[in-house]
């Protein structure tokens, strides 16, 4: 079906506003007596805070008031707490002073006396499994989302019994399907590896400031948040107030990759002080305060055995996923790298164990393709591993054992809605020219080493059951009205752009109404990358085919007939087969105001959420309104998928290496806006290029002490990391849970661009898997020259 | 831009490194024990005496081509000067440690880490922020278009700063080749990722077509 605006470039509206220093981020609001709250954070790894006295501190001139721990209401633990009086990891907040200026905060911080008993803690999930070994917290160190909260210990013999593998004890949570061991029995071919995953900060370049003050009983919010309507309740509960008391404003984001998905206690924090003192707060994060706080991916340590045919199908899957939760709840990524195996590769028979273990380390979240990115990071070198010793060709591997539309996975064994990974290898693999490359694979020019690589990942495309609204006003001109936040992906648009698209709109006569819950927004999904193309599609969709249901209503009550014998083009609703029997949408919003009750929003489905409802009543009376839950039927797991195809050349003597041609290939059925999914391809590349070779945390295992606080430290990726030639394309074929088919894709880019990085430094060295990232120089020449490794197989937070 | 100028480049840029550091001891203005604490002095001003050797004196700044008279602290940086008492936010702070490069502005034609710059040592300079490079009658400077363009930003945040940065790698080579332009821009963080969109752009204002790289 031809489309009027999908598939279509456009200018997204706020990108004029970001090359211009316009975009008002948090730190870029002042209020009128605004004042300045500086954290007290623990120095301790962990610790438990005997006293605090401020009286020195208050004693500062210009210092305004504190706000302690017994000043807030914290969530049940393990749930990250708003301050703390027992920190588990060296920068969690303890407590706030606010003053006329940040210097003088900063100055009364150093005068707050503060007994803290140190606790014992440690940096190594693994290790702390251990029955003698430290836990990181005095209540539990195992939980996670839908495991409870426990302690739970190995023994010394799962230890001592260990050999070369990963100690293995009780699991916190497992499942299996099939029958493994005899499925093992007829493998070909079977792997048992160990592997680590390093954790990596999201780095946003944003630090998460954020501020507040009161008026009129209402909080008025500026936060650093990706989400817009998603995070108001949990926020306002933050807060202690009714999401309706809560005016958050979150127009532009500086980059959150997760970590800034949902309600964070760093944007409470102000309110609650505002709140106490009765003055503006701004509260300003510094990068080293996002380090600590600003969260990361959450780490792995593993054991994953592989049993394949002799053709390269994967037979038989046993995974075993410890995960680094840092000191508070985190993500459940371990949980979703079972998954992403058994959707990538659709073995017969599969086991899954895992293990989420606090750590006294940085607080993690999930960071773009959680769980599902990382197990495509540890399987694909291995992948290729087995390719080799069954001399299967890369390719052909990969398309042995990728699902079509029936691909099952998971224990339940559900199956998604579309899957085009097939078609995603092959047309990149046309397009990149796989089989040319593979000549010049290995081939040497001094001490430099041409390598090609092939591969792909999966991550989870989408929910349903959100809200869509939107209105008609008598001027023409259409709101629609998206509480989806602005992660930088232009997904508030292009989302839009559906409803846009069942009206037939001129893309000009549409003004997109979001960031600020002053314009009456509607309950959708937070910015939560592949998620939001297809769960936004739908909410768009609903609520454009309520306003098209209405203006043919209208417009049949006044030139009389039923609704079905009428058709839009845009800009009128009109009989068919007669266009001049018909009226502007403009006029039929004027009529939808005179008639009222449902046309008008005076009358709400019954089934929308309350924020929508009061969104909806908010802008009732104005134009026509068209509102609905999204209750579209769906065909399976919504699924995006992506292959990636490179070409580097690794110095042999530095162990450094260049990309020069990378082509990234998405599985994001119908592509909705060319442009951005390019820049989605390659920046998510980018991301995955760091994660492949440099991106880490390290500990001081010995005092519990973060040593990468810095860009310089943490090493995200520059200008000089970057593929020296970017390609792009899309498979570009419909979803069919998706009303126009569109999908999102942002997570599996990275995915796919990592594993295709670690897979070609495996080949350019002669096929040695490091089961581990980042690969650094080091590794590299170390490996090379035959010495061993300075890091233990299963260590972290180490290199 | 040739190797000899980058390495004179990065020369500069560390010496003005030195030199802040110096003046920020010389000042008067102690490192806290808490060594993550800003520089900056957010709200600058703190009450008189409060901070050793923190009087404000009254300056004169020549920024985007008007005179600013603005009160500043001996340890004051640029880019608190101009965000907090200047009203010119485009100019963002990420790091505060001259590593990301969000605080790009330019002083008489070269780039500068606002965040490392002392307010002092720029008066009777010419500082350039983003606010100052549209035209008379409010229109993109051409920079700022071919970074629309070729849809540069994605969050955003770091864009300020890149796009100043651009804007003085064109004026001092005009037709930078793509390889020229990645080293230049490359003391500019983007987490995003975006890397290959503004070099996209800057070859579209460099017009440098041939470089603009699209598609598969």
């Amino acid at each position: 079906m031809a489309h009027k605006l999908l598939g279509k470039d456009f200018l997204p509206h706020d990108v004029v506003a970001k090359v211009t220093g316009e975009a008002k981020y948090a730190e870029d609001f002042r209020a009128e007596g605004m004042v300045f709250a500086r954290l007290l954070s623990s120095p301790y790894p962990h610790a438990r805070v005997k006293s605090i006295d401020v009286s020195e501190a208050l004693k500062i001139p210009g210092v305004v008031g504190v706000l302690l721990p017994e000043d807030v209401k914290n969530p049940d633990a393990p749930d990250i707490p708003l301050l703390t009086m027992e920190p588990g990891y060296v920068g969690a907040p303890i407590m706030l002073v606010a003053a006329e200026d940040e210097t003088t905060a900063q100055d009364a911080i150093e005068k707050v006396r503060i007994e803290f008993e140190p606790l014992p803690f440690h940096v190594d999930p693994l290790a702390s499994l251990h029955p003698d070994a430290h836990d990181a917290r005095t209540d539990g160190n195992v939980g996670a989302a839908g495991v409870k909260f426990q302690t739970l210990k190995w023994t010394k013999e799962d230890f001592d019994n260990a050999g070369s593998r990963m100690p293995a004890g009780k699991a916190a949570q497992e499942w299996e399907y099939g029958d493994l061991d005899a499925t093992f029995a007829r493998c070909k071919l079977v792997l048992d590896e160990t592997f680590v995953h390093a954790s990596n900060s999201h780095h946003s370049m944003e630090p998460r400031t954020a501020m507040a003050y009161w008026q009129n009983g209402k909080c008025i919010l500026h936060v650093s948040s990706q989400s817009q309507s998603f995070i108001a309740p949990a926020l306002a509960g933050m807060i202690g107030i009714p999401p309706s008391d809560l005016v958050l404003v979150a127009e532009y984001c500086g980059g959150g990759f997760g970590s800034k998905g949902g309600a964070y206690p760093l944007q409470a924090l102000p309110a609650l002080l505002s709140r106490k003192i009765n003055r503006p707060v701004m509260m300003r994060i510094s990068r080293a305060e996002e380090y600590y706080n600003g969260s990361a991916r959450l780490g792995f340590q593993g054991q994953v055995k592989l049993g394949f045919a002799e053709d390269g199908k994967l037979l038989a899957a046993d995974l075993y996923v410890i995960q680094e939760n840092g000191a508070c709840q985190s993500f459940f990524d371990f949980r979703n790298a079972a998954d992403g195996l058994s959707i990538l590769y659709q073995p017969e028979a599969m086991r899954w164990r895992g293990m989420p273990v606090y750590a006294n380390s940085i607080i993690r979240s999930a960071q773009r393709g959680p769980g599902y990115n990382q197990i495509a990071h540890i399987m694909e070198p291995l992948l290729d591993k087995a390719a080799r010793e069954l001399k299967v060709d890369r390719l052909a591997i990969r398309l042995k054992n990728a699902g079509g539309h029936q691909a099952a996975f998971g224990a339940k064994r559900a199956t998604v809605s579309s899957c085009y990974i097939k078609e995603a290898l092959e047309k990149g693999a046309a397009k990149f020219g796989w089989q040319e490359r593979l000549a010049r694979h290995g081939r040497k020019n001094g001490s430099k080493v041409t390598a090609v690589a092939i591969c792909q990942a999966f991550h989870p495309a989408g929910f349903s059951g959100f809200d869509g609204l939107m209105r008609i006003l008598p001027t023409g001109k259409v709101h629609i009205h998206t509480g989806v936040g602005n992660l930088g992906t232009f997904s508030h648009s292009s989302t839009s752009r559906i409803a846009a698209e069942v009206l037939k709109l001129n893309w000009d006569d549409v003004i997109i109404e979001r960031g600020d819950s002053r314009r009456h927004l509607p309950w959708n999904i937070g910015q939560f990358g592949s998620n939001t193309n297809f769960t936004m599609a739908r909410t768009n969709y609903v609520a454009a085919m309520d306003a098209l249901a209405k203006l043919k209503e209208i417009a049949a009550r006044r030139f009389g007939g039923s609704p079905e014998q009428y058709d839009i083009d845009g800009r009128r609703v009109f009989r068919k087969g007669s266009p001049g029997t018909g009226m502007t949408y403009g006029e039929a919003a004027q009529r939808a105001i005179q008639m009222g009750g449902k046309y008008d929003g005076h009358e709400l489905p019954k089934d929308i959420n309350p924020m929508t409802q009061t969104s909806a009543t908010a802008i009732a009376g104005t134009g026509l309104v068209g509102v609905a839950k999204d209750n579209l039927p769906l065909t399976g797991a919504p699924a995006a998928f992506a292959a990636a195809f490179v070409e580097i050349e690794l110095d042999l003597e530095t162990g450094k290496h260049v990309i020069l041609d990378y082509m990234g290939v998405a599985d994001c059925g119908t592509v909705i806006h060319p442009a951005g999914l390019e820049t989605q391809i390659k920046s998510g590349a980018v991301q995955g290029f760091g994660v492949a070779a440099l991106e880490r945390i390290v500990y001081d295992p010995q005092n519990g002490l973060p040593a990468s606080v810095g860009f310089y430290q943490a090493k995200p990726p520059t200008y000089g990391d970057v593929a020296l030639r970017f390609r792009t394309d899309a498979v570009d074929l419909p979803d069919p849970s998706s009303p126009l088919g569109t999908k999102g894709i942002g997570e599996p880019l990275l995915g796919c661009a990592t594993a295709a990085v670690l897979c070609a430094l495996s080949e350019a060295i002669g096929g040695h898997v490091f089961n581990r990232t980042p690969v650094v120089p080091d590794m590299i020449l170390n490996q090379l020259a035959g010495r061993p490794h300075p890091h233990g197989p299963l260590q972290v937070n180490c290199q | 831009m040739s190797d000899t100028s980058i390495n004179a480049e990065m020369e500069a840029r560390r010496v003005s490194r030195r030199e802040f550091i110096k003046r920020v001891i010389a000042s008067g203005a102690v490192a806290s024990s808490a060594s993550f604490v800003m520089g900056g002095l957010a709200g600058c001003s703190p009450r008189p005496g409060t901070v050793a050797g923190s009087v404000e004196r009254l300056i004169s700044l020549n920024v985007n081509g008007q005179l600013r008279r603005v009160d500043v602290l001996p340890q004051e940086t640029l880019a608190m000067t101009l965000r907090y008492k200047l009203g010119l936010t485009g100019t963002k702070l990420s790091c505060d440690r001259a590593e990301c490069g969000a605080c790009t502005v330019m002083i008489e034609g070269t780039t500068y880490y606002s965040c490392s710059t002392l307010t002092h040592s720029v008066r009777n300079r010419k500082v350039t922020t983003i606010e100052g490079l549209r035209g008379p009658n409010g229109e993109l400077h051409p920079v700022q278009q071919a970074f629309v363009d070729e849809l540069g930003p994605q969050c955003g945040f770091c864009t300020p700063g890149q796009v100043v940065a651009a804007v003085a790698l064109l004026q001092k080579n005009p037709r930078p080749t793509r390889e020229e332009a990645r080293h230049a821009m490359s003391g500019n963080l983007c987490r995003c990722g975006a890397y290959d969109n503004y070099l996209n752009a800057i070859m579209r204002a460099a017009g440098n077509t041939a470089e603009i790289h699209h598609g598969a």
